[in-house]
C-alpha cells in the first residue's frame, strides 16, 4: 500500500551525520555502494563503468559545498541519501504500491518485483534520493541497510548501515530517532541537529548537525609574508611557503 | 526536468482525444452534434486514437510495462493511479455513447435518455482525467513551476481548445454542418492565452521556495556554492531533474508559443467567421494545425521551465 502508516511508526530508525567532522572522504558511499551492490536491492547497475561516461546507481553522494558562515567561508562536505522522511511524497505518488513505508521502523523501502519503472517517485523527492536503474528498469534506493541492521550474522557491532561501520571520522551516526533518550536523538539536542529544507514538508527523519563557529580560528588565518622584515626573511618565507 | 518525448506526445495527444470527446459528448446531449457519418465516424475514432496513442505513449516510457495492471490499485493516494484508473474507464461509456451514435438512429434534437446519460458520464469521466493528468505535475512538491493551483486550469483549458480545434477541423474538412463550433474554439483559445499567461508570469514573480543553504541544513539566508560534485559525469538526477537547454530559449519559445499557439489560430479563426467553401476549411486546418504545434511547444516549455530542488545539490542556488 502506498498510503502512510496510519498511526506514527513506533520507532524512527535514521541517520545523524556530523558536517563539522565530515571530512569528504567518500568512504561512506563507497562501502554503501560496495555493501548494497550485494544487498536487498542488488544489484546497483553500472553503464559503461570503464568509459567515458562513466554512470551508475548510487545510494549516497558527497558533495563538497563553499559556505559562507559569519563572514568566514568554509569548506561543507555534504552526504546525501535518503531521509527516511515521515511525509515521504515518494510513497503517496507511487501508482503500484511498490514504494511504502514500514511501520515498525518508518524505513522506505521500494518493492523491486512490483515497481513499473514509471520515476514519479524520484521526481517527488528533492532530497535526490532515489535512483533509476536503467538495466533493470526499477527505481532503487537507500534501505538503511535492512540486511545489515537486523542481521544475527554478523557481529553486533556490525549491525549498522554500511556508510555509518565505514566512516573514519565518525561522522555518522545511526539510531532511533523518535527514542529522546538515544544517542542520536541526544546528539540532536546538544547540536541542534536540522531537518534539509523543512519548508517543503516532508519532515525527514534523518538530521544534519551543522559546522561549529570558527570565528577566531579564521581570523587567525591572516597572511604571514606581508609582517616578515628584511629581504633574507622574506626569501626564507618564499622559500618555506 | 528533462521534456521527454513520450510524456509530451502523452499530454498533448490525450489532451486533445479528450477535448474532442468531452466536446462530442456535451453537444450530443444538447442536440448540437452532427448527425452525419462523414463527419461522426472519422470524429469518434480520432478522438479514441488520439486517447490510446496518447497512453500507449505513456506505457512506452515505463521500465516495466506489462506490470501496468498494477498502476491501477493505489489510487487512494496516487493520482498517477486515478489517472490510470479513470484513462481505461472513461473507455467504457465512451464506447457505449459511439456504438449507440454511430449505429442507432439517433434524433438528434431530442438524443433519448440512454445517449443523455452516456454522454453526460463520458463528459465527466474526460474532465475527470485530464484534472488528474495534471494533478500527476501539481502535486508535485520538489518543482515550484507546477505545485501551483493554475496548473490544473491550464491542462483543462488548452485540452479544450485542442478538442475544438480539430473538430472544427473536421467539420470543415467532411463538409459537415457544426454550427459554432468555430465560436467555442475561440473561446477555449482565449481561455488557454489566460491561463498560461497568467501561468508564465506567477512562475516568474514567484519567491525562491528553496536554497541551496536550506537544501544542506545550514541557516537559509547562508551563501552556498558548489565546490566539488559527487561524480565526474551527469547522473540519472541530473539527466532527469537537471535540464536546462530549452530554459535557456525560454522566452523565445514563449514567444513563438503565444503566436503559433494562440495568436495565428485566432486570428484565422475570426477571418473565417464570414467565410464558406475551401478557403474556410484551408482556414480551418491551418487553425488547428498551428495551435497544435503551440502547444507541444507550451508543454515542452512546462517541463523545461520546471526546476526541481535536487538541483540544489548541483549548483543551483535556490528554486
Amino acid at each position: 500500500m502506498t498510503d502512510l502508516p496510519a498511526t506514527t511508526p513506533t520507532r524512527k530508525l535514521g541517520l545523524v551525520i556530523d558536517l563539522d567532522t565530515c571530512v569528504g572522504c567518500h568512504a561512506c558511499a563507497v562501502n554503501c555502494k560496495e555493501w548494497n551492490s550485494g544487498g536487498f536491492a542488488a544489484p546497483l547497475s553500472d553503464t559503461d563503468p570503464y568509459g567515458a561516461e562513466p554512470d551508475g546507481v548510487w545510494f549516497n553522494r558527497v558533495h563538497s559545498f563553499e559556505a559562507d558562515t559569519k563572514g568566514a567561508g568554509r569548506t561543507v562536505h555534504f552526504p546525501r541519501s535518503c531521509l527516511h522522511c515521515d511525509n515521504a511524497l515518494c510513497v503517496t505518488v507511487c501508482p503500484t504500491g511498490a514504494s511504502y513505508k514500514r511501520e515498525e521502523d518508518g524505513i522506505v523501502l521500494v518493492d523491486e518485483d512490483k515497481c513499473i519503472g514509471c520515476k514519479l517517485c524520484s521526481w517527488a523527492c528533492p532530497y535526490g534520493a532515489r535512483e533509476y536503474d536503467v538495466n533493470e528498469g526499477v527505481m532503487k534506493k537507500c534501505t538503511l541497510c535492512i540486511d545489515r541492521i537486523y542481521n544475527e550474522n554478523l557481529d553486533e557491532a556490525q549491525r549498522v548501515p554500511a556508510c555509518v561501520s565505514t566512516c573514519p571520522v565518525s561522522a555518522r551516526h545511526f539510531g532511533d530517532l523518535s527514542d529522546p533518550h538515544s544517542a542520536v536523538s541526544q546528539l540532536v539536542a546538544d547540536r541542534g541537529g536540522q531537518p534539509l529544507m523543512p519548508e517543503l514538508g516532508y519532515a525527514p527523519v534523518n538530521r544534519y548537525l551543522s559546522p561549529r563557529s570558527e570565528t577566531s580560528q579564521a581570523a587567525a588565518l591572516e597572511p604571514t609574508a606581508d609582517s616578515v622584515e628584511g629581504k633574507f626573511l622574506q626569501w626564507v618565507d618564499r622559500l618555506l611557503s | 526536468m528533462h521534456p521527454a518525448y513520450s510524456v509530451i506526445l502523452f499530454t498533448v495527444s490525450s489532451g486533445a482525444g479528450y477535448g474532442m470527446l468531452f466536446l462530442m459528448s456535451i453537444l450530443a446531449g444538447l442536440g448540437r452534434l452532427p448527425i452525419d457519418p462523414w463527419f461522426s465516424w472519422p470524429a469518434f475514432v480520432i478522438a479514441l486514437g488520439l486517447i490510446s496513442v496518447g497512453l500507449l505513449s505513456s506505457l512506452l516510457h515505463l521500465g516495466h510495462p506489462e506490470r501496468f495492471l498494477r498502476a491501477l490499485t493505489q489510487w487512494r493516494s496516487s493520482w498517477l493511479s486515478r489517472e490510470g484508473v479513470l484513462a481505461i474507464g472513461t473507455f467504457g461509456p465512451a464506447g457505449l455513447f459511439a456504438l449507440g451514435w454511430l449505429f442507432f438512429e439517433v434524433d438528434t434534437q431530442s438524443p433519448g435518455l440512454a445517449i443523455v446519460l452516456l454522454s453526460v458520464v463520458t463528459a465527466v469521466l474526460c474532465v475527470a482525467t485530464v484534472f488528474s493528468t495534471s494533478m500527476i505535475y501539481a502535486s508535485l512538491k520538489p518543482i515550484p513551476q507546477w505545485c501551483r493551483g493554475d496548473v490544473p486550469y491550464g491542462y483543462l483549458t488548452l485540452s479544450f481548445a485542442s478538442g475544438a480545434l480539430l473538430l472544427n477541423a473536421l467539420a470543415a474538412l467532411t463538409g459537415s454542418t457544426f454550427d459554432g463550433i468555430s465560436i467555442v474554439a475561440l473561446i477555449g483559445l482565449v481561455l488557454g492565452y489566460a491561463v498560461k499567461t497568467r501561468y508564465w508570469r506567477g512562475i516568474r514573480a514567484a519567491n525562491p521556495l528553496s536554497t541551496a543553504g536550506s537544501a544542506i541544513g545550514l541557516e537559509k539566508g547562508t551563501s552556498v556554492r558548489s565546490l566539488d560534485p559527487p561524480h565526474t559525469e551527469p547522473n540519472y538526477l541530473q539527466k532527469e531533474m537537471g535540464y536546462r537547454v530549452a530554459r535557456k530559449h525560454a522566452d523565445k519559445l514563449r514567444q513563438f508559443a503565444y503566436i503559433v499557439g494562440f495568436g495565428v489560430p485566432v486570428l484565422v479563426l475570426l477571418i473565417g467567421l464570414g467565410l464558406s467553401g475551401p478557403l474556410l476549411t484551408a482556414l480551418a486546418v491551418i487553425a488547428a494545425v498551428s495551435a497544435h504545434v503551440g502547444i507541444v511547444v507550451e508543454r515542452w516549455l512546462f517541463f523545461a521551465e520546471a526546476t526541481h530542488a535536487v538541483t540544489l545539490y548541483y549548483g543551483a542556488e535556490s528554486i
